[in-house]
Order: structure tokens, then C-alpha cells, then sequence
């Protein structure tokens, strides 16, 4: 199932003796962390389901954002480091929309007899189709602007640039006429509803507690479960089955051969982009939903960790970047819910550098090449 | 450079004569440093204008000791050189005795170094740095006090409120491991909450790059505390309480003056309550009489009164504890000044002031209440 890697030629064997202690390290780290978990699954299974649906939120939000890093790294073998701050730029933007423009009553205002609800369906996909749109805008600017210069480069040179935009984009945002450096209350275009599970669903009205042994979710909860399944089925379907697939995909095996084939390879570049930067738009807004408090440098650790997602299932590998980022999000809730909350981060690059050490090449991925 | 040696001698002469001039026991000169420029200059702009209200108002009533009392202004920025700077120059050229400043703590401690060392009395309303008036020596600064009470003395009001308004039992701790100010409250509460015979249920800490609490929420949820004590700034409380609603959680969140910005997402912690110094809408008579006087002489760019903040109350409250020493020690003498402070009792706007031994204020506190409309003054909590 890989669709931007090139074919496996060799598999440069790690040190067979480093590789058994490591390999016996993990197995002890393993069994350690199964046993921690089922005591606790044991101990209270609902407290446990609640963790794991927590999660999920997390896993699936970073799904959206390592599709961005895996199709960016599988066409131009770049690791597209500004993209978390794009996903940033989209939160704002609905940020923006909403409070400077209200944009997400516009129907009612159009429409003064409409039902609320229609209102703010549309009114709510009209401000995440706007944040799609500035963040492909954006990532389409930056591709032409800093990366395009830079294709025959060497890599390194690409990624340092790559370092620089993201900075860019961090500290001009935080200009007081731009963004401002403030953390802002977000504003959400719909109120979040939640529910508690306890032998049927019940909605939880506000000043009664769910009862003991409940687990919560929210109407957020499924919106981004559902919006990231569907994002990762479009670009199932999208490279599969179309024209601009087979161009991306050809692209990725060899740029050479696709460009003599008559592929416009710059456009297919910029599409990916565009693709990437739009699904982390969307990525944005959900995540300001969810989290209302947003700040010019909230891309950076939900970018690092979608990265670590994507290397995790495997760079390059669409359905890799999913399993990475929800083992991204266990491994996450797991770690609040179990060790303590400021261990999550430490844990999450712990993960990157076992990945590293043990299959660099991730779940997913297949032994690349070394270019010469 | 003759030319330029001679207007020097000029200008030093006028300076001594202007230094000097001036019927010297007469009036009384009160130096008010202030950041009215630099990163937080409405804090600067407030402080000055509850200070001088004050001032104005001790002037109708005659003065203190029938001295005259000389307001000077100086800009501290609320950094360290410049508030030195600013305070060299108050106290070696306009030869004042007493000092209300400055806002932020980083420029009182410099401040009050220079002052402790030439004997002049000065009070900051609004420093909350233990250091600015105790020593890196653990010495107590003879000459120093501060207006407003220290954060950690919050989690004792807020653990004091919580027991006794709120007859919580069980209390749950969140706090950031990495800040001093959410670590001192949370201690205070914690110790607080605990001696009076409460139980703390749980204590969590996260980081304040944190967006998602779901796991320390889940927790609480699980432990059905009375209260939950969340003494961090506004953005991780828009954040936790809002998460915390999802999740059904119904015990209310307390929190310190950290809350109090514009910026709380008032739907998410409506519910909540949190300390603070002051609140317009107290009823007692000091606060009442103090923010009708401050909208009769201030008024904001609408032709509006304007209503005092926090820093205008503890300014003028600053101010007024000073004249009143003045008054008490019956002379412009520093050292009498200073004794007389310590053995102060004073009902200012931000509550009833005595000093403790290292010349932190006994005070109340204000208890305010997050609702959906906006936040309201709720009790006053005496420690």
C-alpha cells in the first residue's frame, strides 16, 4: 500500500547484536506497559474508556495534520516543518471570521427564516472552507516562494528552509497588527453539546453530574473523528483513482520520468501542498474548537507530534500517517491518565526516537534507497 | 568650552537653587513612580491617578500636619534602570522623603534598594515579589512595604472562602509544576485547606504549553471533589474549564487574580470564583465613596467616569497609608514615618491594613464570581 515510496531495493541491516538489545529492551518496556494498562483497565474500565476516547481526539486531529508531512515527504522528500504553523494560520482564520465578520450566521442574515440549526451548518463549513482555502493559499505561496528555488538543492538546505518559514510564520503572526503574541479566547462558530455513555447515551445538562462509572464525549469528539476518517477516504480515493493520483504517485516514484511523460511535475508539487495545507486547515479549526484558547505558536507541539505521527506509520505512507497518529493519541491520554500529564511530551519524542533506533522506516514503511 | 563650562555652572546653580527653593517645611513632597510608558503603561496611567486622587483629596482636607502635599510624577517604564534612575532623581534632586511605586516588581526591587539605603519610606502598591521588601539576605527592608497583599497569602483566602462560603470538604489541586506564582498558591491552598480539616482528593500538574486536560479532568471527575482550586492565568482556565463542562464536571473551579483578564471566556468558567485585591462593586463605604471620587475627576475618552482598576485602589490606598503615617508620626521625619507604619491600622478601599513582621499587609481579600454576564463581586474574605 505504498503509493509515494520508491521500490525496496535494500534493507541496510542495523548491528544484528545492537539490534537484539534493543529489540530485547523493547519487549521488556512492552510487557511493563501492557501490564500498567490492563491493571488499571482492571481497576476502572471506565476511567480507562475515557482515556482512550480522549485519545482518539488527539490521534485523529494529528492524523489530519501528518497527512500534510507524509505527502509533502513522499513527493519532495521534504520535511515540511512550517506546517504546523499553517495549521495555526487556519485557526485563525476562522478565528477572524468569526469575530470580525460573523461569518458563521451569514445565512442568517441572507435568510432571515431559516431554521438555526441549517444556519449554522452552513455558516460553520463556510468559516472551515475559508480557513481550507487562506491555508492552501498560504502553503502554495510558501511551496513557490521558499521551496521551489531550493528543489535541486541539497536536502538539508530545503529542511533549514523549511525551519525558517515555520519561524516566520510563528514570530510575524505574533505582530501586534498581525496576530498578537496574546493567547485569545476562541470563539466557536457552535456550542458543544456532550453526552455521557451509562447503559444508554443521555445528554449532560449543565450543573448535574454524570453518574459514577459515565464516559463523556462531545459533539466536537465526533466531528473530528468523522471529518478525519473522511479526509483519509478522499485521499485514498483522490490517489487511487484520478488522474492528479496516478500524477502524484508517478511524481513520487521518479520526478525525471514523470516530467518526460508529460507530467507537469511543479503542478502536481503544488497540489500536494495545497492538498496538505488544506487538510491542516481544517485540522485548525477543529483543534481550536476542541482547545479555545489559541496562540501564534499553538502549531508548533501538535505539528512535532503529527510529525512524529507520520514517521511513526511511516513516512510517505498515507495509511501509516493514520495508525501513527492514533497510537500518537493513546500513547498521549495513556500517559496523562496514567503517569502524570507534563510526562506526555517526553513520551511522545520518546516514541520518535525508539521509532528511529528500532524500524526507522515506521510501521508502514518500506527500506528506502540512500540517494547517492 | 568656556562658553560650555559656564552655562554647566549655570545650570547646576539653578538646579541646587530650584532644589532648595521653596518653603522646605511647608510642604510635603511625595515622588509616585510609575511605568507610564514601556510594556504595561495603563497599569502606569491607573496607579498615578489613584495616587494623586488621593493626594488631591488629603490637600482639600489641608494637608497632612498642615504641610502642603507636592505630588511628583516620574516615568519608571517598569524596568529596572530606568525606575533607578527615575528614583535617584527624586531622592538626591527633588529631595523627597517618601515614595508610592512603582506597578511591576522587577522595578520596585531596584527602587527600594536605592530608598532602603537612603532612608526614605517608600510603599508599592502592587509589587508582589517577595523580595521587594525582604533582602537576598533574608533581612527584613526597614524602609520598604508594599500595599497589596503577596500571592501565595490567595490560596489561603481562596482555601478559607472554599470552606466556609462554599462548605467544601474535598478539594482537588491542578497546578503548573513550572510557575512560582500557580506553585505559591497552590501550597498556600493546599496547607490552608488541609489545617482547617479539609482533604485534598487529588493534585495534578501540567505544563503551560498544555491544551488538553481531559486526562487530570477525568481524574476529578472520578473524585467528585467539593472544589477545584486552579490558581493559573486566564488561558489555561479558558482551556480546563472549558474541557471540565464537557465532562459534566459541576464542582466549581477557584482560582487567584490571574483570572481576572478580559480575555476569560466567561461561558466556560461561569461558575468559578476567584481572589483578588479589589472590586468597584463592593458595597462598603470606602470602595463606594473611593470610585465615585475617581469617576468625578477621571473621565475616559467617551466623556464617561471612569472606573478604577485594581492598581488605582491600591495606589491610592498606598498613598493614603503613607500621609497617614506622616500624620500618625507627626513629622516629615522618614525614620518615625516607617516606625509608624509598621504599627499601622488603616480601613482602605482594598480592605482593613496592618503590617506583618516582614512588612506585607494583613488584609482581606475580595472573592469574586464568574458568571455568564460578566464578573461579579461576590464576599470579602478576612485571612
Amino acid at each position: 500500500m505504498q503509493y509515494f515510496k520508491k521500490t525496496p531495493v535494500t534493507d541496510h541491516k542495523p548491528n544484528s547484536r545492537l539490534a537484539w538489545v534493543g529489540q530485547g529492551f523493547l519487549l521488556i518496556l512492552a510487557i511493563i506497559v501492557i501490564i500498567i494498562l490492563a491493571q488499571n483497565l482492571i481497576r476502572s474500565p471506565s476511567l480507562f474508556a475515557q482515556n482512550v476516547i480522549d485519545g482518539l481526539k488527539l490521534g485523529f486531529v494529528y492524523a489530519m495534520i501528518a497527512l500534510g508531512y507524509t505527502m509533502v515527504y513522499g513527493i519532495v522528500k521534504l520535511i515540511n516543518f512550517a506546517h504546523g504553523d499553517v495549521f495555526m494560520v487556519g485557526a485563525f482564520v476562522s478565528y477572524y471570521a468569526v469575530t470580525r465578520f460573523s461569518l458563521h450566521t451569514w445565512a442568517k442574515q441572507i435568510f432571515p427564516g431559516m431554521p438555526d440549526w441549517l444556519v449554522i451548518l452552513i455558516g460553520s463549513l463556510t468559516v472551515i472552507l475559508l480557513s481550507m482555502v487562506v491555508c492552501v493559499l498560504l502553503a502554495v505561496t510558501i511551496e513557490r516562494v521558499a521551496y521551489k528555488p531550493l528543489r535541486d538543492a541539497p536536502r538539508i538546505a530545503a529542511l533549514i528552509t523549511a525551519i525558517g518559514v515555520s519561524f516566520f510564520l510563528e514570530f510575524f503572526g505574533a505582530l501586534g497588527f498581525v496576530f498578537s503574541p496574546r493567547f485569545i479566547p476562541y470563539k466557536q462558530p457552535f456550542e458543544t453539546m456532550s453526552w455521557y455513555i451509562n447503559n444508554g447515551i443521555y445528554p449532560i445538562t449543565p450543573g448535574s453530574m454524570p453518574p459514577d462509572g459515565s464516559i463523556t464525549f462531545s459533539n466536537i469528539f465526533l466531528i473530528i473523528v468523522i471529518a478525519s476518517i473522511f479526509v483519509q477516504l478522499l485521499l485514498q480515493f483522490l490517489v487511487r483513482r484520478t488522474k492528479i493520483g496516478i500524477a502524484m504517485r508517478a511524481t513520487a516514484f521518479d520526478k525525471p520520468t514523470a516530467r518526460l511523460m508529460g507530467i507537469n511535475v511543479d503542478q502536481v508539487i503544488s497540489f500536494t501542498f495545497a492538498i496538505g495545507a488544506a487538510f491542516a486547515g481544517l485540522g485548525g479549526v477543529l483543534y481550536a474548537i476542541a482547545y479555545p484558547s489559541i496562540h501564534t505558536q499553538m502549531g508548533i507541539l501538535p505539528g512535532l507530534k503529527a510529525f512524529v505521527a507520520a514517521v511513526l506509520g511511516g513516512i510517505g505512507s498515507l495509511p501509516g500517517a493514520l495508525v501513527g497518529a492514533l497510537i500518537m493519541g493513546q500513547a498521549e491520554a495513556l500517559t496523562m491518565g496514567y503517569i502524570s500529564t507534563p510526562m506526555r511530551d517526553a513520551i511522545a519524542f520518546t516514541i520518535l526516537i525508539v521509532v528511529l533506533l528500532v524500524k526507522p522506516t515506521g510501521i508502514f514503511g518500506e527500506p528506502e534507497k540512500e540517494k547517492a | 568650552m568656556r562658553t560650555f563650562k559656564f552655562l554647566s555652572l549655570v545650570l547646576v546653580v539653578s538646579l541646587l537653587l530650584s532644589a532648595c527653593g521653596g518653603g522646605a517645611s511647608k510642604e510635603v513632597k511625595i515622588a509616585i513612580l510609575a511605568p507610564l510608558s514601556g510594556p504595561v503603561p495603563t497599569f502606569g496611567v491607573m496607579t498615578r491617578d489613584g495616587a494623586l486622587l488621593a493626594i488631591e483629596e488629603w490637600n482639600a482636607k489641608g494637608g497632612v500636619n498642615g504641610m502642603k502635599i507636592v505630588p511628583i510624577v516620574e516615568d519608571s517604564q517598569c524596568t529596572p534602570d530606568p525606575a533607578a534612575n527615575a528614583a535617584n532623581k527624586v531622592i538626591d534632586q527633588d529631595k523627597v522623603h517618601y515614595i508610592i511605586g512603582e506597578v511591576c516588581s522587577k522595578a520596585s526591587i531596584p527602587i527600594s534598594d536605592i530608598a532602603n539605603g537612603k532612608k526614605v519610606v517608600q510603599i508599592s502598591p502592587t509589587s508582589t515579589n517577595p523580595s521587594v521588601t525582604v533582602g537576598t539576605d533574608g533581612k527584613v527592608k526597614d524602609y520598604i512595604f508594599r500595599a497589596c497583599f503577596i500571592d501565595p497569602f490567595q490560596g489561603q483566602v481562596g482555601a478559607k472562602f472554599a470552606m466556609e462560603k462554599l462548605g467544601a470538604k474535598t478539594a482537588f489541586i491542578m497546578l503548573d509544576q513550572a510557575n512560582d506564582y500557580v506553585k505559591g498558591l497552590a501550597e498556600f491552598f493546599e496547607k490552608s485547606f488541609t489545617e482547617a480539616g479539609g482533604t485534598i482528593v487529588g493534585k495534578e500538574t501540567y505544563t503551560s504549553t498544555d491544551t488538553d486536560f481531559s486526562a487530570i479532568l477525568a481524574k476529578i471527575a472520578e473524585a467528585k471533589p467539593d472544589v477545584v482550586y486552579l490558581p493559573d492565568y486566564y488561558n489555561i482556565v479558558n482551556l480546563a474549564t472549558k474541557q471540565a463542562k464537557e465532562k459534566g464536571i459541576t464542582a466549581p473551579f477557584i482560582g487567584g487574580d490571574g483570572w481576572d483578564s478580559s480575555d476569560l471566556d466567561l461561558a466556560a468558567a461561569a461558575g468559578g470564583y476567584f481572589t483578588n485585591h479589589y472590586s468597584p462593586e463592593d458595597t462598603r463605604a470606602e470602595v463606594q465613596n473611593f470610585v465615585k471620587a475617581f469617576g468625578a475627576k477621571y473621565k475616559d475618552d467617551s466623556g464617561n467616569p471612569k472606573v478604577p482598576d485594581a492598581l488605582a485602589a491600591l495606589a491610592y490606598d498606598a498613598t493614603n497609608l503613607m500621609l497617614q503615617a506622616i500624620k500618625d508620626a507627626g513629622a516629615d521625619d522618614p525614620t518615625k514615618v516607617k516606625d509608624a507604619l509598621t504599627k499601622i491600622t488603616f480601613n482602605g478601599v482594598s480592605g482593613k491594613i496592618t503590617y506583618d513582621a516582614s512588612h506585607n499587609p494583613v488584609k482581606s481579600a475580595t472573592i469574586l464570581e464568574v458568571t455568564k454576564d460578566g464578573i461579579k463581586f461576590n464576599s470579602v474574605v478576612n485571612p
